[in-house]
C-alpha cells in the first residue's frame, strides 16, 4: 500500500532522498517531465503543453526527527531535535542515517530519580541514545556525527484510524501522486518540497520555480479532539472532514479561494472543517509571495499526536482529503470556480 | 491637512487579507494623479505616474490589525485569532466592529490575576447574540474584525485606531497630489498584509523592481516618562529611519533623504528601533537587492485603539516625500 510504504520511509529534513525515491517511481508514467533541484525539491509537470489556467500542488517529503550531535567517549549518541516534543522522547526506539543502525533513548531509571526529577521532562541535552555500542570507536564504525535519526514506527490500521510516523505530510504527497494518476484538462505542477519541517525552506526555492495560477498546499494538521479539550480548543475534530486553512502563524489565505473551495465541497458533498488555531507554518506562506503573488489555498488532513511516532489519520478523512482535492483542481481547471 | 480624507481613511474598514473597502477609497482619490492604477492577486494597488527615469517605488501598507473569528460557542460567544501583534493587556473590554458593521466587546468575565486572564485563552468576543444560531447570523467562522473608535484631529495631533498604517497611505496619497516634477518612475504602491509579516511589499517589490524604495509607516515615540533611548519624538519632524527589526536602511538613501530636509528646511530626526518591521525590509531583498530607506511618523500607543501622532510632523513627512520625488538620488 503506497501510504504504507510513505510512511515507513525515512525523510529527515536533508534527507529526503529515500521518499523521493519512491515518488519518482510511483509518478514517473503520469507526468511529461519530473527534475529534482539544488536542495533536493522534486518538481513534475503534467500537460506540460496545455494552454489555459496551471494549478500547481505541494507537499513537503520531510518528517520531523532527530539529528547526532555527538558521540561520547562512552559510545552514547548526543543529539538535536528538529520539531519534536521532548517531553516524549524518552524511550523511543529509533534508526540512525541510511544503514538503519538500532537505538534506543535511554534515560536515568525512575529508581534513581529524585522527586523533583520525577515531575519534570527530562531535557534534549540530558538524553541521549543507546545503539549498544561500548565504546566511542566502537559507534563511530556505524554512526557519525551528522546523521539524521528516525522514529521506528511501523504503519497500522485500526479501526476507522491509521497509525504511522510522517503522515505530515506524507498524506499531502500521497494525495499529488493520487492526483497525478488521473487526467486532466489542463496543466499541472506537482512540488515535492523539503525542508519544511526546519523553517519552510524547500518552498522558497520552489516557488520560484514554477509559475501557477494557483497553488494548493497539501499539508498533514493538528486534530485536538481528545479528552479534556475544551470544545473551544478543538483545532480540528477527526471524522469531520479536510481542513481548511484560514490563517496560520505564516499566512493568511485569501476569503475568495476558500470560498471557491468551500463551494467545491458543498457542491459535492464532501464534508470540510475549518482549521480552529493560527500556530503552525507552512509552505503556503513562502508561495504567496512569490513572484509578484500567488493565490494558495491551503487543505489539510488532521492528525492526532502529530509531530510524534504515533500519529493518526482518520481513513474517511483522508479518503475525503484526496477526493476535495481532485474535485477541486478539476473546477479550476475547467473554469468553473474563480 | 485634509481631515475628511484622513477620517475616512482611518475608519475604513481593513484587517490583513480584507483590505477591500480600504483600497477602493485609495483608488478613488489618487487615480487622478497617476497615469495607471492596477491591483494584483493578493490585493495591493499599485499606482504608477509614468516617467522615462530609475524607478522608484513607494509603499504604505493598508492593512491594520484586527481578530479573526475561529470558533462560535453553543451561548453565542467568539474565540478569536490575532491578525497582526497585540498585547493582551490592550484588548481586554475593547470594542471591536466586523465588516457588516456588527459591534461586539473583547472581554473575559473576571479579573483576578493580569496574567492569567489577559490571555487568548480566556478573551472571547460579546456579540449579545443569545446562541450560537443567532451569532452565525451575523458572523461566520473566519470573518474579521478590528478596534472600533472615533478619529481625532484637531491642530496638534490625529488620535485613531487604525493610524498604523493609513497615515502613512495618507502621505504617498497628499505627496502624489503635489508632486510637480517628479525625477523617477514612480509606483505608489498601497500594500497588503504587512502586519503578518510584510507579504504584499515582498510580492509587489517583485513586480515592480524597483531601484530605489521608500516605505512609510509609523515609528515608536520616545518621550513618554519611562521611555527608552531612542531619538524619535512626536512633533520634532519627519522620522528618517536608519534601522529596525527588518532592515538596515541604505546608507545612500539615509544620506539622501537628510541632504533633501537640509536643503529645503524641512524639520527631520533619525529613527531607530531594535523591534518591529516595515514593507521596506522585505523589499530591499527583492530579486538581486534595492537601495531601500523608510519615512516615518513618530507615534504612540502603536497597536492600541488610541494609535498618536503629530499632524506637523505629517505635514513635513509630505513635503520630504514630494521633495524627495523631485531630487535625483546622485
Amino acid at each position: 500500500m503506497l501510504i504504507k510504504r510513505l510512511t515507513d520511509a525515512n525523510g529527515l529534513p536533508g534527507f529526503e532522498c529515500e521518499v523521493r525515491e519512491i515518488i519518482k517511481e510511483e509518478i514517473k508514467p503520469y507526468v511529461d517531465e519530473m527534475y529534482t533541484d539544488r536542495m533536493g525539491n522534486l518538481i513534475a509537470v503534467k500537460n506540460k503543453n496545455k494552454a489555459g489556467r496551471h494549478i500547481a500542488l505541494s507537499a513537503h517529503m520531510d518528517e520531523v526527527g532527530l539529528c547526532v550531535s555527538h558521540i561520547d567517549k562512552d559510545g552514547y549518541i548526543r543529539f538535536h531535535s528538529w520539531g519534536v516534543d521532548a517531553r516524549i522522547l524518552p524511550a523511543k526506539i529509533v534508526r540512525i542515517g541510511k544503514d538503519r543502525v538500532v537505538g534506543v533513548t535511554g534515560t536515568k531509571a525512575i529508581h534513581l530519580q529524585d522527586p523533583e526529577e520525577r515531575t519534570k521532562a527530562l531535557p534534549v541535552d540530558k538524553l541521549y541514545i543507546d545503539i549498544g555500542a561500548e565504546s566511542k570507536e566502537e559507534a563511530e564504525k556505524l554512526v557519525e556525527p551528522g546523521d539524521f535519526v528516525a522514529f521506528d514506527s511501523e504503519y497500522v490500521e485500526f479501526g476507522n484510524k491509521v497509525k504511522a510516523k510522517a503522515l505530515d505530510d506524507r498524506a499531502g504527497c500521497l494525495a499529488i501522486i493520487e492526483m497525478l494518476k488521473s487526467d486532466y484538462p489542463h496543466k499541472l505542477t506537482a512540488c515535492f518540497v523539503v525542508q519544511e519541517e526546519v523553517g519552510l525552506r524547500g518552498s522558497i526555492i520552489s516557488a520560484y520555480q514554477i509559475d501557477a495560477d494557483l497553488v494548493l498546499n497539501l499539508e498533514g494538521t493538528i486534530a485536538a479532539d481528545t479528552m479534556s479539550i475544551k470544545e473551544h480548543q478543538t483545532v480540528n475534530i477527526q471524522g469531520d472532514g479536510p481542513s481548511i486553512s484560514m490563517i496560520d502563524r505564516t499566512s493568511i489565505y485569501l476569503k475568495k479561494y476558500i470560498d471557491a473551495l468551500t463551494e467545491v465541497a458543498d457542491k459535492n458533498g464532501i464534508p470540510y472543517q475549518f482549521r480552529r488555531s493560527q500556530m503552525g507554518g507552512t509552505d503556503a506562506a513562502n508561495y504567496h509571495v512569490a513572484h509578484g503573488g500567488t493565490p494558495v489555498v491551503g487543505l489539510a488532513v488532521p492528525c492526532r499526536y502529530i509531530h510524534s511516532p504515533v500519529s493518526i489519520v482518520d481513513k474517511r478523512d483522508l479518503e475525503n482529503f484526496l477526493k476535495l482535492t481532485q474535485k477541486f483542481v478539476f473546477a479550476y481547471g475547467n473554469g468553473e470556480i474563480l | 491637512m485634509n481631515e475628511k480624507l484622513l477620517k475616512d481613511m482611518c475608519q475604513a474598514f481593513g484587517p490583513s487579507g480584507s483590505e477591500c473597502e480600504i483600497r477602493a477609497i485609495i483608488e478613488a482619490e489618487i487615480k487622478n494623479y497617476v497615469d495607471e492604477v492596477t491591483t494584483d492577486v493578493l490585493g495591493n494597488l499599485i499606482a504608477r505616474k509614468k516617467a522615462d527615469a530609475p524607478k522608484m517605488m513607494l509603499a504604505g501598507h493598508m492593512d491594520q490589525i484586527g481578530f479573526l473569528i475561529s470558533h462560535i460557542d453553543e451561548k453565542g460567544y467568539l474565540k478569536f485569532a490575532n491578525i497582526g501583534g497585540f498585547s493582551e493587556y490592550a484588548l481586554f473590554n475593547q470594542r471591536v466592529k466586523f465588516k457588516n458593521g456588527t459591534i461586539g466587546v473583547i472581554r473575559s468575565e473576571r479579573v483576578e490575576n493580569m496574567k492569567a486572564d489577559f490571555n487568548m485563552e480566556k478573551l472571547y468576543i460579546d456579540i449579545a447574540a443569545s446562541s450560537k444560531e443567532e451569532a452565525e447570523k451575523k458572523v461566520k467562522i473566519g470573518d474579521t474584525c478590528v478596534y472600533c473608535n472615533e478619529t481625532y484631529v484637531d491642530d496638534n495631533i490625529i488620535m485613531t485606531p487604525a493610524l498604523d498604517d493609513r497615515i502613512g497611505c495618507y502621505i504617498m496619497i497628499e505627496a502624489a497630489k503635489k508632486l510637480k516634477n517628479p525625477v523617477y518612475d514612480t509606483y505608489f504602491v498601497f500594500t497588503v498584509q504587512e502586519e503578518i509579516g510584510l507579504k504584499g511589499a515582498r510580492a509587489s517589490g517583485y513586480t515592480v523592481d524597483p531601484d530605489y524604495a521608500i516605505s512609510f509607516d509609523v515609528t515608536g515615540s520616545f518621550d513618554t516618562p519611562n521611555a527608552l533611548k531612542f531619538p524619535s519624538k512626536m512633533g520634532d519632524g519627519a522620522a528618517i529611519k536608519i534601522k529596525d527589526n527588518s532592515l538596515i536602511c541604505s546608507p545612500d538613501v539615509v544620506n539622501f533623504m537628510e541632504k533633501v530636509a537640509k536643503d529645503n528646511n524641512i524639520p527631520y530626526q533619525f529613527e531607530i528601533l531594535t523591534i518591529g518591521g516595515t514593507d521596506s525590509g522585505a523589499i530591499q531583498m527583492t530579486k538581486g537587492g534595492v537601495k531601500a530607506g523608510v519615512v516615518s511618523v513618530p507615534s504612540r500607543y502603536i497597536h492600541s485603539d488610541n494609535e498618536m501622532c503629530s499632524v506637523k510632523d505629517v505635514e513635513n513627512c509630505v513635503e520630504l516625500t514630494v521633495k524627495i520625488l523631485e531630487t535625483r538620488i546622485s
